[in-house]
């Protein structure tokens, strides 16, 4: 399958600047929440710049163009995230970053179809992703449309039944068109995910079931090319998937380093001192 | 998605004036004036425990937002963490079950009713097994969107033979329904209120007690009888007090148990000639409000009829204190539609 980089996202900014942009916007936003999931979005940031900045073929402008590849938040609590991301990629307006999770916003904090451009389903119920990616990836096939079907999903998801009959499926029907991002960073609602219903050995099960799996430091921008690349151009008939180790608060050491929970504690005084550490080493 | 949903996607927004967080998964529900208590679950269970060999706990994923880490804590070896993985957290609790044990297993109302439903049906239901399902996030208690906000989980859950359904009101109502839900033979699902939970009945009535399957009185009115469950007892009194400096006399009858309903208790009081009005923190579609219709029509008692309770939809993501009041569960909102009936 070939290639064709989208003009519309084309620049000569770095990835490391757009994750490093991709976090600020994060934890400005965190802020107007005073609480909620920057952990997770310090943590997928260089993912997602590696995704929007490098990977997915879109247009920024026309976010519903047929030719776009599809990019599925199964994670619905992730929104943070993808919503910096959009912002970065100019899919969203910045002028509307305070009113994230604000009544009536276009930025709810769980990320929904119907409430923000670009936006391909409705997640937070989780496990759901990766099946609705199966069959758009067949929908395309059906289509003829070369586009791709990207699902960005969790360790935690890795727990519910319908993300293995949906990889079962994927790998039966040969969908060489779907991949998978893993964001694995041992973390859930109740604790560390390898300590409560452990997935490992991850890419072995995903190996058993079919796919063309890699493991990568979910944190490390040229190993994230370098796999995306790979998931594109392997050359089997099957789905991919890129397992993403990556760090809650990456980023910001002193939230780093906190008690890894699901919702970070961040203090009121402590979203100026994370973005001015944050700022102190700004990507060329 | 609606066409005007697609459309409105690309409708850009203004920072509101006057900010009010989502709060998105609100620990506890904040109640004015009312005294509360932590953790009513939690400590509910792990006091039983105490005296009873077989209860166990389950969760998957959420103990901490169940309050079920307080029997964790207190009571490790019998704690089961089953990540998350709804299916087979109801899977495994009807397995102990079938070992003898009594298991709590703890989700959010929405995976329980919508993810799980066949295995509480097969697994649990058709053999009367006594698993004992306690769920956060009953009705609109999250301002986190449809995902989150289970509108539903009564209708899905009433039509569910063997099981029996408890919606408590306050911190009184959870702790004494633990007890109460593990001397039942056979399951039972129980919406939860978690985190400071107010206790609101014993201000209204001072020697309220629990008692399952049964209706109560928590106070008298000539004017008007309000059938309650959950949360919208607390409204309906609130709303009482308000309504009666109006000389609007307003009864409040608590119904906690949804299923089997206190048939005798409801058409007893509802046939006093007050204006009849439910209260439910759930779709107007198969909750207690159509429960409480269907006993009356079958029993040829003809009140005039209203109900309080979510409209037919997905409801939208917010602020909570902005949500009730839209969709009519608020203390002020619960007023303006009785006043508006009379
Ligand atoms: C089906 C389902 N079950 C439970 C939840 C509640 N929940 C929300 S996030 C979460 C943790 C899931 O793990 P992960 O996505 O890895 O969490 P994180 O890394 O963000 O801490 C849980 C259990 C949910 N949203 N959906
Ligand atoms: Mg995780």
């Amino acid at each position: 399958m070939t290639h064709i980089a989208s003009t519309g996202l084309l620049s000569n900014v770095s990835l490391q600047r757009r994750a490093h942009n991709i976090r600020r916007k994060a934890i400005l936003m965190g802020e107007v929440q005073g609480q909620g999931y920057v952990g997770q979005a310090l943590g997928v940031s260089d993912v997602l710049a590696v995704c929007f900045f490098h990977a997915l073929e879109l247009r920024a402008e026309d976010p519903e163009w047929e030719g776009r590849d599809r990019f599925l938040l199964s994670i619905g609590h992730y929104a943070i995230a993808i919503y910096a991301a959009f912002m970065e990629a100019g899919i969203l307006p910045e002028e509307e970053l305070e009113t994230y999770g604000m009544d009536d916003s276009r930025m709810p904090m769980s990320g929904m179809a119907s409430y923000t451009p670009g936006m391909e389903i409705t997640g937070g119920s989780l496990g759901h992703g990766l099946g609705i990616g199966v069959g758009m990836a067949l929908g395309l096939k059906r289509k003829n449309n070369p586009a791709l079907v990207y699902n960005l999903m969790s360790d935690g998801e890795l727990g519910e039944g319908s993300t293995w009959e949906a990889a079962m499926s994927a790998s039966h029907h040969k969908l060489d068109n779907l991949i998978a991002i893993v964001d694995f960073n041992d973390q859930q609602a109740d604790g560390k995910s390898t300590e409560m219903l452990s997935s490992e050995p991850v890419p072995d099960k995903w190996t058993a079931f079919g796919w063309f799996a890699q493991r990568v430091d979910g944190n490390d921008i040229g190993a994230l090319v370098a796999a995306f690349d790979a998931a594109r151009d392997h050359p089997g008939r099957q789905p991919r998937v890129i397992i993403c180790d990556t760090k809650m608060c990456k980023g910001v050491p002193f939230l780093e380093q906190r008690d890894a929970t699901h919702f970070v504690r961040v203090e009121p005084d402590e979203w100026a001192k994370a973005l001015s550490v944050l700022d102190e080493e700004i990507p060329a | 998605m609606t066409a005007a949903a697609r459309a409105r996607r690309y409708e850009a927004r203004k920072v509101p004036e006057t900010r009010q967080a989502t709060s998105a998964m609100i620990a506890s529900l904040a109640a004015e004036g009312y005294d509360a208590a932590p953790a009513p679950f939690g400590h509910a269970l792990s006091d039983l425990a105490n005296t009873d060999e077989r209860i166990v706990g389950l969760s998957a994923d959420l103990s901490k937002y169940t309050d079920l880490h307080i029997f964790a804590q207190k009571h490790p070896d019998r704690f089961y963490q089953m990540g998350m993985a709804e299916q087979v957290l109801m899977s495994a609790a009807a397995g102990l079950a079938h070992e003898g044990f009594i298991p709590f297993a703890t989700t959010y109302a929405v995976f329980a009713s919508r993810r799980a439903y066949d295995f509480i049906c097969m697994a649990i239901a058709e053999e009367n097994l006594p698993v004992k399902i306690v769920c956060a996030l009953p009705g609109l208690t999250t301002g986190y969107g449809p995902s989150h906000q289970a509108t539903e989980d009564l209708a899905i859950f009433r039509g569910m033979p063997n099981l029996v359904i408890v919606d408590p009101c306050d911190a009184v109502d959870v702790a004494q329904m633990v007890p109460e839900m593990a001397a039942h033979d056979g399951p039972v699902y129980a919406r939860l209120l978690r985190g400071n939970v107010p206790s609101v009945l014993r201000r209204h009535k001072p020697d309220y007690r629990f008692r399952l399957g049964k209706a109560q009185m928590i106070r008298e009115g000539a004017d008007v009888l309000v059938v309650s469950s959950g949360l919208m007892t607390m409204r309906a009194l609130d709303a009482a007090t308000e309504l009666a400096r109006d000389g609007i006399e307003v009864a409040v009858l608590h119904s906690p148990t949804i299923k089997p309903l206190d048939r005798d208790t409801i058409l007893a009081e509802a046939g006093k000639g007050r204006l009849l009005v439910t209260a439910e923190n759930h779709t107007v579609i198969g909750g207690l409000g159509e429960a409480v219709a269907a006993t009356l029509l079958r029993a040829g008692v003809t009140p005039t009829f209203r109900q309080i309770g979510l409209p037919d939809a997905f409801l939208e993501a917010g602020a909570l204190p902005t949500l009730h009041d839209m969709y009519g569960l608020s203390t002020k909102a619960v007023i303006a539609q009785i006043k508006g009936w009379l």
